[in-house]
């Protein structure tokens, strides 16, 4: 249960070395991007602040955000991390269930009103009044409304809180609604991705807990220090891009020599996350180092932007789906045609015209003085 | 603003100063750069071979994009400029008479000339009025939506926090996510060539076939009529 002693002697009580401990600060340090004298100043806070409580909320979601956290690179930082976390309540991975479980809840919103903050794990559908997600015999968003009345700060980890995700997928069926549409009063900190890097989760979290502020956001309310530049920008296949060197096909030559994969659909052009420079497991790889294309998967709807192998990529509007090029260079070829049929129309009127003012030039019908006037 | 010539007997009027036709005849060109180039971004030509230090050509292709980019961007503001302070004329682009009977009117009319239903089309000392409302809508309109979806789609690489980002860069969450700026900055440069391609048949043709000149108007400035009658 929390209280109001330090996170650092959780730690101790949980076991964690001092050695773990100073280890784990200048690991935070280096994901933060920060300089890395300020592992002291986070070892610092984390020995002197006491601790904020945080709260794991799981609405409509697939669990992935969870996976990728408990698999971060340095299980020291997911170890400490989750021992920060799994103190409070994560219906996911906690020990206690039921009546039990939600007491929980219940006793740190009035205890640490305005403090806690409130991680979020997927959405809530509000269609059918809520009935696709049920959570302690009431639905999801007004658990959500509750726990966000009286939390410090929101957390959407991944595309699903974040943006709405597969589950709101066009046709929404039911209604599936990011937090930042639910939860208006309260900073919402997206993290989005499919899921979002473990690096990137604990980063955020260690930020917050230790500095006890928000990290600086963009105008989505992504965190700039991981999602503010696209894949694109650092994507070691980027060379090949500016040379003109693609992938033309997935078994091709360029394919085996690591060309660049714009061509085949790589929306790392368009899409925000630390994949190329964080990287996933360990820093083993991403999706581009092993030979597929960034489909956008922390980008906001990105189920329904049309084709994960097209650079084109299909607009819908209105209900209508249509390509770009398809209709462009199909209606070059009708105006040409067009232009065309026209222009020789045009020119047989004329010739016609030019006969019947000849030939009828004192006739009252001559109505075009122009054409033996003008030019 | 008159659009139509009052009963006097003229024969030339001084319409495009300048200014204004250099204007035309540079953003003719660098349209043309940016319809090239910009469909060379989203369709590369063939895979190079050898080493990827051998070549820099999507990065000139990139390059030149932006660069006609800046011509075109440059040139608008100069056109707005233009629009207060060159003559009457010069500030057709940036209006249009829609709340006039007359201007729905003799849209009619042009129309009708088009579609061969009417022997000879009105005089203009301006534009006409058809290719009036295309022009503020593809040239304008379009124009400003090229510019705002291509500065945010720059702003992307000059980074948060740049001019580009701070002017633009709102542009890319009003309109969804970076793949859809993208996709209608697309779509734009369709509906520009389309223009374009209609625009200079219309021009060439009404050059031979309408009461007036065109092509030597936009090169000399002067508009000829090919008769007195109003
Ligand atoms: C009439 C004007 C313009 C036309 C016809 C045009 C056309 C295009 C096209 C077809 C693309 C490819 C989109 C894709 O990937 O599918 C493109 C990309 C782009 N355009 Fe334009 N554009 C115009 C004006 C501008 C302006 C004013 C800017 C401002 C700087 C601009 C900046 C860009 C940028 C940054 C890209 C993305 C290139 C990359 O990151 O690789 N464009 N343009
Ligand atoms: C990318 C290509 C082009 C674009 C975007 C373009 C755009 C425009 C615009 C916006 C105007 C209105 C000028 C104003 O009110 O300030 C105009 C006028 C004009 N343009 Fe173009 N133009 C293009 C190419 C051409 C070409 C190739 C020709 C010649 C064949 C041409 C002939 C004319 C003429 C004759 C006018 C004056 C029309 C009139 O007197 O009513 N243009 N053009
Ligand atoms: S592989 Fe994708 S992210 Fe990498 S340079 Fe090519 S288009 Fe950009
Ligand atoms: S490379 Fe793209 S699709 Fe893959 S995880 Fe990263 S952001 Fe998602």
């Amino acid at each position: 249960m929390p209280t109001s002693d330090t996170f650092y002697s959780q730690f101790r009580r949980a076991g964690i070395s001092r050695r773990t401990f100073l280890h784990f600060c200048g690991v935070s340090a280096a994901t933060l991007g920060l300089a890395p004298t300020m592992a002291g100043r986070i070892a610092h806070a984390l020995e002197t602040k006491p601790r904020t409580p945080v709260i794991w909320l799981h609405g409509l979601e697939c669990t992935c955000c969870s996976e990728s956290f408990i698999r971060s690179a340095h299980p020291l930082a997911s170890d400490v991390v989750l021992s920060m976390i799994s103190l409070d309540y994560d219906d996911l991975i906690m020990a206690s269930a039921g009546h039990q479980a939600e007491a929980i809840l219940d006793d740190i919103r009035t205890r640490y009103r305005g403090q806690y903050i409130l991680a979020v794990e997927g959405n809530a559908p509000l269609g059918q009044d809520g009935m696709s997600c049920f959570i302690a015999g009431r639905p999801f968003h007004a658990q959500l409304k509750e726990m966000a009345a009286d939390c410090a700060a929101v957390i959407a980890w991944g595309s699903c809180a974040s943006w709405g995700c597969v589950q709101a997928a066009r046709p929404n069926p039911t209604q599936a609604t990011p937090i930042d549409e639910i939860v208006r009063d309260k900073p919402v900190i997206k993290v989005p991705g499919c899921p979002p890097i473990a690096e990137v989760m604990t980063g955020v979290l260690t930020y917050m807990l230790t500095f006890e502020r928000l990290p600086e956001l963009d105008r989505q309310g992504r965190p700039k220090m991981f999602y503010g530049q696209r894949i694109h920008d650092k994507c070691y296949r980027r060379p090949h891009f500016d040379a003109g060197q693609y992938v033309e096909r997935f078994d091709d030559e360029g394919a085996r020599k690591g060309y660049c994969l714009y061509k085949v659909g790589c929306k790392g052009p368009t899409t925000y996350n630390a994949c190329s420079t964080v990287r996933w497991n360990d820093g083993v790889s991403f999706p581009i180092q092993s030979g597929h294309g960034c489909i956008g998967c922390s980008e906001k709807g990105f189920w329904d932007k049309g084709g994960f192998y097209q650079h084109v990529t299909d607009t819908h509007v209105f209900g209508v789906e249509a390509n770009a090029d398809r209709v462009g260079l199909a209606a070059v070829g009708g105006v040409g045609a067009a232009i065309g049929a026209h222009a020789a129309y045009s020119s047989y009127r004329r010739g016609k015209q030019s006969v019947d003012a000849q030939t009828t030039t004192s006739s009252p019908t001559a109505k075009h003085p122009h054409e033996t006037t003008g030019n | 603003m008159q659009t139509s010539l009052p009963t006097t007997r003229q024969t030339a009027v001084y319409v495009y100063q300048a200014p204004l036709r250099a204007w035309h005849w540079i953003s003719a060109l660098s349209i043309t750069v940016l319809a090239i180039t910009g469909w060379l971004i989203a369709n590369p030509p063939p895979t190079l071979s050898g080493e990827a230090s051998d070549h820099f050509q999507m990065g000139y292709i990139r390059f030149f994009h932006f660069a006609a980019a800046y011509v075109f961007a440059v040139g608008f503001l100069f056109r707005l400029y233009w629009a207060f302070v060159g003559n009457r004329y010069a500030r057709q682009l940036f209006t249009l008479p829609f709340w006039r009977p007359s201007f729905w009117a003799e849209l009619l009319h042009e129309v009708r000339w088009y579609a061969f239903l009417e022997p000879e089309p009105r005089k203009y000392v301006g534009h006409n009025p058809l290719a009036h409302l295309f022009m503020v809508v593809i040239i304008t309109v379009g124009g400003l939506v090229m510019i705002f979806t291509g500065f945010a789609l720059y702003s992307e690489q000059t980074g948060l926090g740049s001019w580009q980002d701070q002017l633009f860069g709102w542009v890319i969450p009003l309109v969804g996510q970076s793949q859809d700026v993208r996709m209608w900055h697309h779509w734009g440069m369709w509906v520009i060539v389309v223009f374009v391609m209609l625009h200079v048949y219309t021009a060439v043709r009404e050059d031979v076939m309408s009461r007036q000149s065109l092509i030597s108007t936009m090169i000399s400035g002067w508009r000829m009529f090919k008769d007195d009658r109003p």
